[in-house]
């Protein structure tokens, strides 16, 4: 018997933006688990229900190890990034707890919503300048990417002057379609930078989360490479998946406008927060699945996945489980949706979910508050859409709005 | 109901604190689990349950009674 084994990543249905690749669905009603074709031919697991998802994601027999020969990867690497890896994302515990501790603290929940007040002023700021320029205007380059940049540099105590060069390479590095090379020459950019502002933080520390690095390499507990990949893995992390929110967040709004009314009309910060998780499930930017591979055999839904062998457990498809989410493909931002997975599960699941919480909600509670005309400046269809990155979303988002109806 | 958390577990996601923070806290020093209320009162025990579900580390442990 020949089954057909279906290529992954598969790509979004022309005209539905928002959905998974309808194969995606079609696999996850013949079962939780089948196998995948890479570009490279090799064939793992493909992981597609909420349930067994979380189960291995909790699982230690599976590993994060991204430098393991047989570690599945979505797309070739250059030699020159052969064993590398971004910081602890990629390895298993006990290193991966050992890196991730040190950081832990400063994205606990208390400490980030301590910060609530310094992310609405820049809210609000950025809001101010886009009323003030010219319409109609790129969302994504004047106020998605600004609004998380300008918080994680506050953070990291990165200068924000820089945002060109980290944004552009940070753009390379999570694109599917570049070359190999380029990815790599993005990925060491990156790391000369984060090196070099590592190096000035040992002579002149700050009160800010490289600075506290520094104090860890100079206590003999973190080499100066693993705070460079670390501030690497954060910068990254801390402004393209919450730009990418904002800016298709939007789009997904202004497609739906009575879930828009519906946060745009209320104060209440439970339905925005519940409003939040909602996006998060049903946009899940995270689109290329989480990658792992068995350490052990591991039985489950009926097959045993080998020792060896790759495991993508695409989250994407996960959050639409109608055993899960009663009508997942339905938009509703008053559903029940925190157990949602678009930040993974397991021990490697996002460390700045409660930041990116944060920019959300007080984003998604001020931005159409205080433009509440805001519209679409070109035809949905338009829309250039992030097929071919890691994580998805929108290249750019042209809205405008009557002046008179913005609020102050 | 009766709860305990393994420390050493635990990846310091905060998803319990965010939950039921009059049973959970962070450490101040690296934002792993404390466990404030071993034996939480009843309206608190959906939440709880809830808690140990929705964590990524599978650190917390509800013994029912």
């Amino acid at each position: 018997m020949t089954e057909t084994i279906h290529a992954y990543p598969m790509r979004k249905a022309e005209g539905c933006p928002f959905d998974p690749p309808p194969e995606l669905g079609e696999l996850q009603q013949q079962g939780p688990i089948t196998k995948v074709r890479l570009w490279d031919g090799s064939t793992p697991w493909l992981v597609t229900r909420f349930a067994e998802q979380r189960a291995l994601l909790r699982d230690p027999r599976l590993s994060a190890d991204s430098t393991h020969p047989d570690f599945p990867r979505l797309v070739p690497i250059a030699p020159s990034a052969s064993g590398t890896r971004l910081s602890f994302i990629g390895m298993d515990d006990p290193d991966h707890a050992r890196l991730r501790r040190m950081v832990t603290a400063q994205f606990a929940i208390k400490r980030i919503e301590a910060m609530r007040p310094a992310v609405q002023r820049i809210v609000d700021e950025m809001i101010d300048d886009l009323l003030a320029g010219p319409q109609p205007v790129d969302l994504v380059e004047a106020f998605a990417l600004p609004v998380p940049s300008r918080v994680i540099c506050d953070l990291l105590g990165v200068p924000y002057a820089d945002h060109g060069f980290f944004q552009d390479n940070s753009k390379v590095l999570i694109n599917r379609a570049v070359t190999p090379e380029q990815r790599d020459g993005a990925r060491l950019r990156l790391i000369e930078y984060l090196d070099a502002l590592i190096g000035e933080k040992i002579k002149d520390p700050k009160d800010d989360l490289l600075s506290d690095l520094t104090t860890r390499i100079a206590a003999g507990e973190l080499t100066r490479d693993e705070a460079t990949q670390m501030g690497v893995l954060m910068l990254i992390a801390g402004h393209e998946t919450t730009a990418n929110m904002i800016a298709l967040g939007t789009f997904a709004l202004l497609e739906h406008p009575e879930e828009l009314a519906r946060l745009r009309e209320t104060d209440d910060p439970e339905l925005v927060a519940g409003a939040v998780n909602e996006l998060l499930r049903y946009l899940n930017i995270t689109h290329t699945g989480r990658i792992r591979m068995a350490l052990e055999d591991i039985e489950i839904a009926g097959e045993v996945l080998c020792a060896g062998d790759g495991v993508i457990l695409a989250n994407d498809i996960g959050n639409r489980d109608p055993d899960a989410f009663p009508d997942p493909d339905r938009l509703d931002l008053g559903r029940e949706a925190r157990h949602h997975v678009a930040f993974g599960f397991g021990v490697h699941q996002c460390l700045g979910q409660p930041l990116a919480r944060l920019e959300l909600q007080v984003v998604y509670s001020t931005l159409y508050r205080r433009i509440p005309g805001l519209r679409l400046a070109a035809a949905p269809a338009d829309i250039p859409l992030k097929h071919d990155g890691f994580v998805y979303g929108v290249y750019a988002l042209p809205v405008t709005w009557q002046r008179n109806q913005s609020v102050a | 109901m009766k709860l305990t958390v393994d420390q050493d577990k635990c990846c310091g996601a905060g998803q319990c604190v965010l939950l039921a923070p009059e049973v959970f806290d962070q450490r101040e020093e690296d934002g792993i689990v404390m466990l404030l209320d071993e034996t939480p009162a009843e309206p608190l025990h959906a939440i709880v349950r809830e808690a140990a579900s929705v964590c990524p580390a599978a650190a917390i442990t509800v013994q029912e009674d």
